[in-house]
C-alpha cells in the first residue's frame, strides 16, 4: 500500500503543473481577448509575409 | 464562412454596400463615392483584396466622416507622450480606439497594415474592445502618419483625453480567473481525497484517513483565505454599515464549514466537509465571472472630456500652434474652424459666429454671436473661422459646471435590493433555527448540540440563492444585448423592473430629423424653381431648411439678394427675379392665415412672388412607433417630456402623450436634473430616456437612464443602458421582460429554499453526513442555475425576444 504515497505525490505534482500552466496562460494575456484570435486563425496567410512579420 | 461578394449586383458600392447615387465605375466594380474607390485602389495595390471576400461590402463609407479632421496635433511631443506606450530608437508602440471596427474583414485589414505601410511592424486587433495595437519603426513614420493612414482606409481612430487614462478592468478579471483556477484545482483534488470517505471504505487504514484529512486542510487553506476573500470583505463592509447583504450568510456558512472541518480532522472526529466548501466557492466564483459579463465595446461612463477635442489651435505671436486642451489657459487666443467645438468659455474676437448649442441645450437652431460677446463651451461653430480669447478654464466653464453637481459624485453601488431583503430574513431565520436546534440537543448531549448548531449553519449557506440571481440576470442581459439593448451591469435589470414614471427628452430621442421623410404637396415645381428654392434654403441653418436642402437633387447655385431670416417663422429672399418666402403659413401668406395649427412644425410652406405654391410635409418626424409605445407605457406609468427646444410642437406632442403627461420646454440641463429629483422626492422610480450631453445630468440622477442612439458605438452620455434607436418601439417589451426576470429570480429562490429545507431536516437531527452535504450542495447549486437560465430563456421566447 505504500505505493499510494508515490501515487498521491505524482498526482498532485501533475495537477500543480496544470494549475501553473493555467496561471501562466492568464498572466500572458490569453484570456484578455477571447474573440479576435478565433477570427484571426481563419485568415489565409501569404506564408512569406508571415515569416517576415515574425522576424521583425 | 467567407462568401463570394456579389460583384455583379449593380448600383451597390463594392466597398461599403451603400446604394450608388453617382456611380463611379472602376475595375468593373461600382463605387458610391471617390473615397470608397480610393480605399479599394489602395487595398488592390497592397494585395489585400481578401478584405472583400471575408464579408460582403465590409468597407466604411467615407462620405459622412468629417473631412476637415486633422491629426496635426499628434506631432506635438506633449500629446505624443500621453498616447505612445513605448518608444525607443527602433520601434514605437501605440494603441488606438477605433469605433468603426465591426466585422472580421476589419480585423483582417487592420492586422495587415504592414502591407500598406512598410513602416508598420505589426498591428493587432482586439475586436471586443475595438482597439488596435500598432508597432511601427520609429524613424520611418510618425504617429500622425499612422493616424492618417487609419483614417484614409475608413478606420478613424477616436482619440480623446479619457482614453489616455488606463482602465484597470482586465486586472480585475485576471484576478477572478486566478481565483477560479485555484478553487477548481483544490476542489478537484479534495474530491479525490474524499472518495474513500464517500464510499465509506471502513477498513481504510487510519493512517491514510489522517493523511487525506491533512491534505484536504492544506488544499482548502488557499481557497478559504484567497479565493473566498471577497465574500468576507463584502460581508464585513456590509456589517460595518449595519447592513446585512447576501454575503453575510455565505461568509458565515463558509467560515463554519471550514473551522468545523479543520476541528473534525484534527480531533479525528470525522472527515469534514472540505469538498462541499471548495465546490461551493468554485461555483460562486463562476457565478461571479458570469455576472461580470459586460459589453466591452460600449462605453457607459463618459463625461464632458470625452466630447472635447484633445487639442486646440492657439494663436501666439501670429503663429498658429496646437496645444493640448488641458494646457489651455485664461487669456489664450484660440482659433475655431467650421465644425469645431469650443472648449472653454471665451470672448469672440473675430469672425461671424453661428454656434450650434444642441450639444448642451438640445436647441438645434444655431445662435449668432457678435464681436465681444461670450461664447460658451460645448458650442459648435458653423461657418467662418473664429478667433476667441479664453476667459475661463476648461474645468470651470458653464458646461462643465453640470458635472460638479452631486449627481455625478455619487458612486455607483450595485446593490441588488431583492437579494439583500431576502438575505436579511434568511440570516435571522437560519441563526434562529440553529440556536433552537442547538438548545434542544443541549439537554441531552453537548457534543451533538454543537454538531447540530454548526450543521444547520453549513447546510443553510445560501449558495444556490447567491447563484440564482447572477445567472438569471446575466442571461437576461445577454437576451437584451441580442435585442440591441445594452445594459451597463446586471443591477440595471432590477432597477428597470421597478420603474413607475418615465421622462423623455425630445430632440434626438423621440424626434429624428435626419431620417425624416419629406414630401411636397401643391402645384408642381419645375426643376428651375427647385434649384431656386435650394439656393435659398442653403443659407438657413434651421434643421428643416437643411432637410429641404438635402432632399432637392438639382443644383442650387443661384445668387440670393435681400436674404432675411425670421427666427421661428421662416426665410425670404430674391433669387434671380423671383421673390420667395419659405416657412410657416402665416409668415408666407401674411394676414391670410387660416391654417390648422396641428401640423405647424412639420409643414413648410413656399410662396413665389406672393403666390402660394405648396408645402413640404415632413413625415416621420417623430420616431417610428412612438405613439404606439406611448400608449402602452401610459397604462401603468407616469410619463413626462422635457425639451431644451421651444414649445412649437406642444400640441402635437400633447396629442401623442395625452393630457396627463407633464411637458416642459426651454429646459436647461440642470433643469432636467432637478425635475428628476423632484419626481424622486415624491418616491417615484424614474426612468430617463435621453440622447445628448444635455441629458447627461438627468440620466445620471434618474434611477435608470437609457441613452437612445443611432449607432451604439458612437458617443453617448454616461448612462445605465444604451438602446439602439431602431429598437425604440420595443422599450415597453424590455421593461416587461425585466419584471419577468425578477420573478424568475424569486421562483429560483423558492426552489433553492426547498433544498435548504431538505438539508435542514437532516441537520437538526444531527445526521448530516459529509456525503449528504457533498451531494446536496452541488446538486442544489447546479439545478438552481439551470432552472434560472431555462426560465429566462423560456419567457424570452414567449415574449418574442429571442
Amino acid at each position: 500500500m505504500d505505493v499510494m504515497f508515490i501515487l498521491i505525490g505524482a498526482s498532485i505534482t501533475v495537477a500543480i503543473t496544470f494549475l501553473f500552466a493555467f496561471m501562466w496562460a492568464v498572466k500572458s494575456g490569453q484570456y484578455d481577448d477571447r474573440y479576435t484570435p478565433s477570427v484571426r486563425i481563419l485568415f489565409d496567410e501569404n506564408i512569406q509575409s508571415e515569416t517576415e512579420n515574425k522576424k521583425l | 464562412m467567407p462568401q463570394q461578394p456579389d460583384i455583379l449586383t449593380k448600383h451597390i458600392c463594392y466597398h461599403c454596400g451603400d446604394e450608388c447615387i453617382d456611380e463611379i465605375l472602376y475595375d468593373d466594380k461600382s463605387f458610391c463615392c471617390a473615397g470608397c474607390k480610393a480605399v479599394y485602389e489602395l487595398l488592390f495595390q497592397s494585395n489585400l483584396c481578401s478584405y472583400y471576400t471575408l464579408e460582403n461590402h465590409p468597407g466604411i463609407n467615407l462620405k459622412e466622416s468629417g473631412s476637415g479632421i486633422k491629426f496635426n496635433y499628434l506631432d506635438e511631443a506633449e500629446i505624443q507622450k500621453q498616447i505612445i506606450e513605448f518608444s525607443n530608437d527602433e520601434i514605437t508602440k501605440v494603441t488606438f480606439y477605433i469605433p468603426s471596427i465591426h466585422c472580421s474583414s476589419c480585423i483582417y485589414l487592420l492586422e495587415h497594415l504592414y502591407k500598406i505601410d512598410h513602416a508598420v511592424v505589426n498591428s493587432k486587433t482586439d475586436f471586443t474592445q475595438k482597439k488596435v495595437f500598432i508597432t511601427y519603426k520609429t524613424g520611418e513614420t510618425s504617429l500622425r502618419k499612422i493616424a492618417e493612414l487609419l483614417y484614409s482606409i475608413g478606420y478613424e481612430p477616436a482619440i480623446n483625453i479619457d482614453d489616455l487614462a488606463e482602465n484597470d478592468k482586465p486586472k480585475v478579471l485576471k484576478k477572478l480567473y486566478y481565483k477560479i483556477g485555484i478553487a477548481g484545482f483544490c476542489f478537484g483534488n479534495i474530491m479525490l481525497f474524499s472518495f474513500p470517505e464517500y464510499l465509506s471504505l471502513g477498513n481504510l487504514d487510519m493512517y491514510y484517513k489522517h493523511l487525506f484529512g491533512y491534505l484536504n486542510i492544506l488544499l482548502s487553506v488557499p481557497v478559504f483565505f484567497y479565493c473566498a476573500s471577497d465574500y468576507f470583505k463584502s460581508a464585513f463592509i456590509g456589517l460595518k454599515q449595519k447592513y446585512i447583504n447576501l454575503d453575510v450568510p455565505i461568509s458565515l456558512g463558509i467560515a463554519v464549514i471550514f473551522f468545523r472541518s479543520v476541528f473534525e480532522v484534527i480531533s479525528g472526529f470525522g472527515a469534514g466537509y472540505f469538498d462541499s466548501l471548495t465546490g461551493l466557492i468554485f461555483f460562486l466564483l463562476i457565478g461571479k465571472l458570469i455576472q461580470t459579463k459586460t459589453f466591452d465595446f460600449l462605453n457607459f461612463e463618459r463625461n464632458y472630456k470625452s466630447y472635447f477635442p484633445i487639442s486646440v489651435t492657439i494663436l501666439k505671436d501670429k503663429n498658429e500652434t496646437t496645444t493640448p486642451i488641458n494646457k489651455l489657459q485664461k487669456g489664450d487666443r484660440i482659433v475655431i474652424r467650421n465644425g469645431e467645438l469650443i472648449p472653454a468659455d471665451s470672448i469672440l474676437f473675430k469672425g461671424n459666429a453661428k454656434i450650434d448649442y444642441s450639444f448642451v441645450t438640445g436647441e438645434s437652431t444655431p445662435i449668432e454671436k457678435v464681436f465681444g460677446e461670450i461664447v460658451y463651451a460645448g458650442g459648435r461653430q458653423e461657418g467662418d473661422v473664429l478667433e476667441l480669447e479664453v476667459v475661463r478654464d476648461v474645468s470651470q466653464s458653464y458646461l462643465t459646471q453640470l458635472w460638479n453637481n452631486d449627481a455625478f459624485k455619487k458612486t455607483d453601488v450595485i446593490k441588488t435590493k431583492l437579494n439583500d431583503v431576502i438575505a436579511k430574513y434568511f440570516t435571522y431565520i437560519t441563526i434562529a433555527v440553529a440556536l433552537t436546534a442547538g438548545a434542544f440537543w443541549l439537554n441531552k448531549d453537548v457534543k451533538i448540540a454543537v454538531n447540530v448548531f454548526t450543521a444547520v449553519l453549513v447546510i443553510a449557506c445560501p449558495c444556490a440563492l447567491a447563484l440564482a440571481g447572477p445567472f438569471a440576470l446575466s442571461n437576461s442581459m445577454r437576451i437584451f444585448g441580442k435585442n440591441k439593448f445594452y445594459l451597463k451591469n446586471t443591477g440595471v435589470i432590477e432597477k428597470l423592473s421597478q420603474i413607475d414614471s418615465i421622462v423623455f427628452d425630445k430632440t434626438g430621442t423621440i424626434t429624428q430629423v435626419k431620417n425624416a421623410e419629406l414630401n411636397y404637396y401643391g402645384s408642381l415645381l419645375s426643376n428651375y424653381e427647385l434649384s431656386e428654392i435650394k439656393s435659398l434654403v442653403k443659407n438657413s441653418t434651421h434643421p428643416l431648411s437643411q432637410k429641404i436642402y438635402g432632399s432637392i437633387k438639382c443644383d442650387g447655385e443661384f445668387a440670393i439678394a435681400n436674404y432675411k431670416e425670421f427666427p421661428g417663422k421662416g426665410i425670404k429672399g430674391i433669387v434671380g427675379e423671383n421673390e420667395y418666402k419659405i416657412g410657416m403659413l402665416e409668415f408666407v401668406m401674411a394676414g391670410d392665415s387660416k391654417e390648422d395649427a396641428e401640423n405647424k412644425a412639420s409643414k413648410v410652406y413656399v410662396s413665389k412672388n406672393g403666390k402660394l405654391k405648396g408645402y413640404f410635409l415632413i413625415l416621420n418626424y417623430f420616431r417610428k412607433g412612438l405613439s404606439e409605445l406611448v400608449n402602452e407605457l401610459k397604462e401603468d406609468k407616469e410619463l413626462s417630456l422635457l425639451s431644451g427646444d421651444n414649445d412649437n410642437e406642444r400640441q402635437n406632442l400633447q396629442e401623442i402623450f395625452g393630457t396627463q403627461a407633464d411637458m416642459k420646454f426651454y429646459q436647461k440641463p440642470e433643469d432636467k436634473l432637478s425635475y428628476i429629483q423632484t419626481l424622486q422626492d415624491k418616491n417615484k422610480k424614474v426612468l430617463m430616456i435621453g440622447d445628448g450631453l444635455n441629458d447627461a445630468g438627468a440620466l445620471k440622477q434618474s434611477d435608470a437612464g437609457i441613452a437612445v442612439t443611432e449607432s451604439v458605438t458612437c458617443f453617448s452620455p454616461s448612462c445605465d443602458a444604451i438602446l439602439s434607436s431602431e429598437k425604440f418601439r420595443e422599450l415597453n417589451k424590455y421593461l416587461i421582460f425585466s419584471k419577468t426576470t425578477m420573478n424568475v429570480i424569486k421562483a429560483s429562490f423558492a426552489f433553492s429554499m426547498l433544498y435548504n429545507f431538505v438539508g435542514l431536516y437532516y441537520a437538526v437531527q444531527g445526521a448530516l453526513s459529509p456525503i449528504v452535504a457533498a451531494i446536496l450542495m452541488p446538486v442544489s447549486s447546479i439545478s438552481v442555475v439551470l432552472f434560472a437560465i431555462f426560465l429566462t430563456d423560456f419567457f424570452a421566447k414567449r415574449q418574442k425576444l429571442i
